[in-house]
This record gives structure tokens, sequence and C-alpha cells, in this order.
């Protein structure tokens, strides 16, 4: 199985219809799509609107691979279910989101190999080609790193109940 | 009656819109051990994830539109004043900016971690927040400034 999401905010149609037009290609009859009320209705994928973050994590565990928008909600559940995953990122320029922030972060998280980056819905096919012989990887950790824990901890430990800028920015040179 | 201040377990609103915001949120949460965790988010299939914990949910907005951002800024107003909590900390977006800036108005320390997603420039909500934020934070160390945001490490 495939699991296809666009995160709960928005459609996200471009990348549907590539998937689609891909499993029509490929003769896939088992990709799963979440699409977000979108105006195209995939005719070679099963399709949903909304999944709850349960039935989410069930449908991603049980994928071979993950294609999704480049929201970090998505490709930060992959990376804790160790599933690998292939993101087109939305753009400012067709309305889908309101800036470019997703094209800078499929390039950052691309760029060191932890997840699949199709740039546009013309990479969409060889994405999903090259994802089908990728296995999946050690899940990481669900907390965040050690260094923003003890930043968040030192920040709340020091003085509570006490407010005011120059304490604050005391705390703010400490760890790093 | 009256409730002993020092018994009180410290009180923090963690706050996140949808998705990568929420996803973010749930990964700071084992900083605040210590404190009692009320969550604020914007879709209810939330609560599931955090069974034991107080929860609310309020719609969501952008500045696409003006009309739910006034509703959502009053609705957080509500909740803040009903929970009055000591620290409110918030990976964004809109609902998280205007839960600093009320928390701020009533007393709370603040927090607010830019979303790991703004990677070539802080957010809207996370550049207009950093004068309610006593603790505010952005993910990348090229976005860090003298004057704030600061960098801290990353969900990741």
């Amino acid at each position: 199985m495939i699991f296809v999401s666009v995160g709960s905010q928005a459609p996200f149609d471009r990348l549907i219809r590539a998937v689609d037009e891909w499993a029509r290609l490929r003769g896939r009859a088992d990709v799963f799509a979440q699409i977000a009320k979108g105006a195209y209705h995939p005719t070679h994928m099963k399709f949903t609107d909304f999944v709850d973050p349960s039935e989410f994590k069930r449908l991603a565990q049980e994928a071979q691979f993950i294609v999704a928008h480049a929201g970090m909600g998505c490709i930060i559940s992959a990376l804790e279910l160790g599933k690998p995953i292939v993101v087109m990122p939305r753009r400012a320029c067709f309305s889908e989101t309101r800036n470019d922030h997703q094209v800078a972060a499929a390039r950052h998280f691309g760029e060191q190999g932890r997840i699949i980056v199709a740039l546009d819905e013309r990479e969409v096919p060889e994405k999903l080609d090259f994802a089908l012989d990728v296995r999946d990887r050690d899940r990481i950790d669900t907390k965040a790193s050690p260094q923003l824990l003890a930043t968040i901890r030192t920040f709340l430990e020091v003085a509570p109940g006490s407010i005011g800028k120059s304490q604050s920015t005391e705390l703010k040179k400490v760890p790093s | 009656m009256q409730i002993n201040k020092a018994e009180r377990r410290n009180k923090v609103l963690a706050v996140a819109s949808s998705g990568g915001h929420w996803t973010q949120l749930l990964r700071v949460v084992p900083a605040l051990t210590s404190f009692e965790i009320v969550y604020l988010t914007v879709l209810e299939s939330y609560r599931l994830q955090v069974p034991d914990n107080r929860f609310y949910f309020v719609n969501d907005a952008n500045r696409w539109n003006k009309l739910r951002l006034i509703t959502l800024a009053i609705r957080v107003a509500w909740i803040i004043g009903k929970e009055r909590p000591d620290v409110v900390v918030s990976t964004g977006a809109a609902p998280g900016y205007f839960a600093l800036l009320f928390g701020r108005l009533f007393g709370a320390r603040t927090i607010w971690i830019d979303s790991i997603t703004n990677i070539e420039r802080l957010s809207m909500s996370g550049s207009l927040v950093g004068r309610h934020a006593d603790l505010w934070l952005t993910q990348w160390p090229h976005l860090a400034r003298p004057e704030g945001p600061h960098f801290g490490g990353s969900v990741l």
C-alpha cells in the first residue's frame, strides 16, 4: 500500500493529480489518498478528505512509503515511523500556501538525504519509482533535540513567577 | 475557598495549530514534565493524543481572513483568562501568537518556538510575536539575532 497525504489545512490537487496519473501508468490499485476536499477526485486511487491522527499513523505504518506535501507534520511523522517519504512542496504562486517555506524545507531535508523530494509534478513519477526500492530506516526519537529541551527547561527553572526582559536576556545566553 | 499557591502545580498552556505545529509541540512537551499541561489547538481529533490533559480547540485563522482572526483572538483571550497559566508555550501559528500576547498581559511567562519549516525567514506570526515572548526561539542558527530570536536547538 502507498499512502498519500496533503495535510489538514488545504487541498493540493497538483500532487493528487500527479500521483493518480502515476498509479494509472503503473497499474497500482493499492494507493490511498487523503485529499482535504480537493476539487480533483482521483480515478485510480481510493481517497478520503481527512484522517485523524490515529488513522494517519496506521496508514503510514502500513504503507510501503508515504507521499505528501512538504509539511513538517507529514515529514516528522514519517521520520518518527522510519518510513520513506516523497514530498512535493506547495507553492505560493499557485496560492497553495502563503509563502514558499515548503520549498526551502523540502530542499534542506532532501539534501540531508532524510526525505525524497519532487520539486514539481513533473518530477513525481521518477521519484515514486525510486521510492519503490527504498527500505524503511531507523525511527527517530519522538522528542526534540536534547539542546532544545535543555533550553526550555533552563528558562523555566530560573525564578519561576518573576517576569521581566532583563531576566530572560540572561537566560538567553545560556546553552548552545 | 483559598487555593494554597505553593501546593498548586505550575500550569503551562501549550498552544499549536494543526499539522507540523502540533507535531513539533508534542516533541517539546518532554521539557514540561514538572508542569500541569493544558493544550490549545485547532482540531478536536488531536484530543486523543493527550487524553490525560485538559484540552481546548478553537477555529484556526490566518491573515487571509480577518473576521476569523478576530474570533480566534477573542476565544484565545477567554481561555487564557479562564486558565490563568503561569507559562504559555507555542510552536505557532496564529493561535499561538494570540496566546502569547494575552498570556503576557495576564502575567504568564511566554515561549515562542518558530516552526522548523521557516528556514529562510521567520514566520509572519513568529516575527510579530517577538515583543511578547520572554524566550523567543528560531530553530535555525543563521536566523538568530542578538536582540532575538535566539537559537537554542531544534525539534529534530
